[in-house]
């Protein structure tokens, strides 16, 4: 052993040859899906976040709806209301919305200016309960009705069960598009491993006849996947969470943020990416391998 | 035995290795002669009869317990199958990996036996810059790593000039001597005849059996080739 070459042992040499810059396809194609699943999480994230705070605000409060009896005016009914509901246990503030709140509720609908002095609102008491101990509907009606105030009241329970519902509606609509998003990984590694694995019978011959076990030379294909998978999942990662940091530095409170509160611990989920891109991987690319090596000699 | 559809390529073979002996395989080109040795390297199964090999019938024996039956025997094939992407070194370590070895188990060895069939100097050398002898040797060291109980060596020589040939045939009976049992397959009559070894002579798919024939005669220094201690 005299002259050594410019080389020496290389315990890593990597037994499938290295790449052939057909797996540039393969690295974009999981970025792009990796990519879209952390968008998906972050947005399911901060999704549940809004439906958490309005949830919050309606089951934190209760409006009640009053209804003149004769000899009252609107605001004389209201006020008694209100006087009536705010010594309830339970009950926080009560106050009885005037004309010109009641007005700026309206003005999305109608405009501003728009609305004729003469309309009939609707009397309206607004109630802030203690978070703790939320007087009940019952509560307030019982108090109402002791004062003689002829009054309905809404607890909101209708549209908090709505938000529930459309938080629900998100969660698992992420929850199914990352399946859908790993599915499609799974997928398109599994086309990846059939074709490395004919475009490397030659290696995968004689790695056979050396005495390798069906699991050596999958573990070879797997490592390979996993590693680009992980690469590649990374690189979409990035890309969703400089959109993520984008969003949050430019929503505002007149941008995205009121409707969609993304903060700065949704995008940690990206650091999950790359490590369930290569589970994803090496899962795929072993399964395909282990089946389609069965099938040799 | 028969690929696919296609006649029969060999029958009626009945064949028997004895533990450290040495054949030649004989036979015109397309004879059966890499057929054969498939069937024995576990590369093929028999179309029908029975292949027992290391005591284990092929067709019966479950898939995940080949790779233990090849790793026993070692095979020079007649195309070579070096990994152009290995060097001369990782080559002949790749046996070695397969079965778990590491760099600092397998290293000395490797090399020794690089050494021994003369590609010392070619190391980190890649397989398509080596010459047709070399990439032979190459082969040949990558086949006995392991300290196979079996060599097979389909055409060894048939790539090289007639001093090649003698140098390769040296290391194989030399491998021989240290206990492997050894079968080559060449047309190569000039050389099987001045060996003077048992030849197994293949023709229309039937194999025929003929004795060691006349004393050996290699050239005098043949049976002084260096002895290696790592085999
Ligand atoms: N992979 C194969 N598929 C089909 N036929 C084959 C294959 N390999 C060899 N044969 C056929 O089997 C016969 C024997 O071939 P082979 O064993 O290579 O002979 P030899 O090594 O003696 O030249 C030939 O007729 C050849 O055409
Ligand atoms: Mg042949």
């Amino acid at each position: 052993m005299t002259a050594v070459e410019d080389r020496g042992p290389d315990p890593a040499a990597s037994i499938l040859p290295a790449q052939d810059g057909r797996d540039l396809g393969l690295v974009f194609t999981v970025a792009v899906l990796s990519f879209l699943a952390c968008i998906a999480v972050i947005a399911a994230l901060a999704a549940d976040r809004a439906a958490q705070g309005w949830a919050r605000q309606l089951s934190d409060s209760a409006t009640i709806q009053v209804r003149p009896l004769g000899g009252e005016t609107g605001p004389e009914a209201a006020a008694r209301a209100a006087e009536a509901v705010a010594g309830v246990k339970g009950v926080a503030e009560a106050r009885a919305m005037d004309r010109k709140s009641a007005e700026a509720l309206l003005e999305p609908w109608l405009g501003k200016g728009n609305i004729p002095a003469d309309l009939p609102l609707p009397q309206l008491v607004t109630v802030d309960l203690t978070p703790d101990h939320p007087a009940s509907v019952a509560d307030l009606n019982r108090a109402l009705a002791a004062a003689h105030v002829s009054a309905a009241v809404d607890d909101h329970s209708r549209w908090m069960a709505d938000v529930r519902t459309s938080g629900n509606v998100v969660r698992l609509s992420a929850a199914i598009a990352c399946l859908l998003i790993a599915t499609a990984a799974g997928s398109v590694v599994a086309f990846a491993t059939r074709q490395g694995l004919a475009a490397r019978r030659d290696v995968v011959e004689v790695l056979h006849l050396c005495g390798a076990e069906d699991q050596f030379v999958a573990r070879l294909f797997q490592m390979r996947f996993a590693a680009l998978a992980t690469r590649a999942s990374a690189y979409g990662a990035l890309a969703a969470a400089a959109v993520g940091a984008i969003l949050r530095l430019t929503g505002g409170t007149d941008g995205f943020s009121p409707a969609l509160p993304i903060a700065w611990t949704d995008l940690l989920a990206c650091l999950a990416a790359p490590a369930l891109g290569a589970v994803v991987a090496a899962l795929s690319a072993r399964s395909v391998a282990m089946a389609i090596l069965r099938e040799q000699v | 035995m028969r690929y696919g559809q296609a006649p029969e390529v060999l029958r009626d073979i009945d064949l028997r290795l004895t533990p450290g002996s040495f054949h030649f395989l004989t036979g015109a080109s397309g004879a059966g002669k890499s057929s054969l040795l498939k069937l024995i390297y576990i590369a093929a199964k028999p179309s029908g009869g029975h292949l027992r090999i290391f005591d284990h019938d092929i067709l019966t024996t479950p898939r995940t317990e080949l790779p233990f039956l090849r790793r026993r025997i070692g095979v020079v094939f007649q195309e070579f199958h070096l990994l152009d992407h290995l060097t001369a070194f990782d080559n002949v370590a790749l046996p070695l990996r397969i079965v778990g070895q590491k760099l600092e188990q397998y290293q000395s060895d490797v090399i020794e036996l690089l050494d021994w069939v003369g590609l010392g100097e070619r190391l980190w050398a890649y397989p398509p810059t080596l010459s047709g002898g070399e990439k032979q040797r190459l082969s040949i060291a990558r086949a006995v790593v392991t300290k196979p109980d079996i060599l097979l060596a389909d055409e060894p020589t048939g790539n090289v000039d007639h001093a090649m040939a003698l140098r390769i045939l040296r290391l194989l009976v030399e491998l021989n001597r240290m206990g492997t049992t050894v079968v080559i397959a060449s047309h190569d009559q000039d050389l099987v005849a001045r060996s003077g070894m048992p030849v197994l002579h293949l023709e229309h798919g039937r194999l025929s059996t003929q004795p060691a024939a006349a004393p050996r005669q290699f050239p005098d220094d043949f049976d002084t080739f260096p002895q290696t201690g790592i085999l």
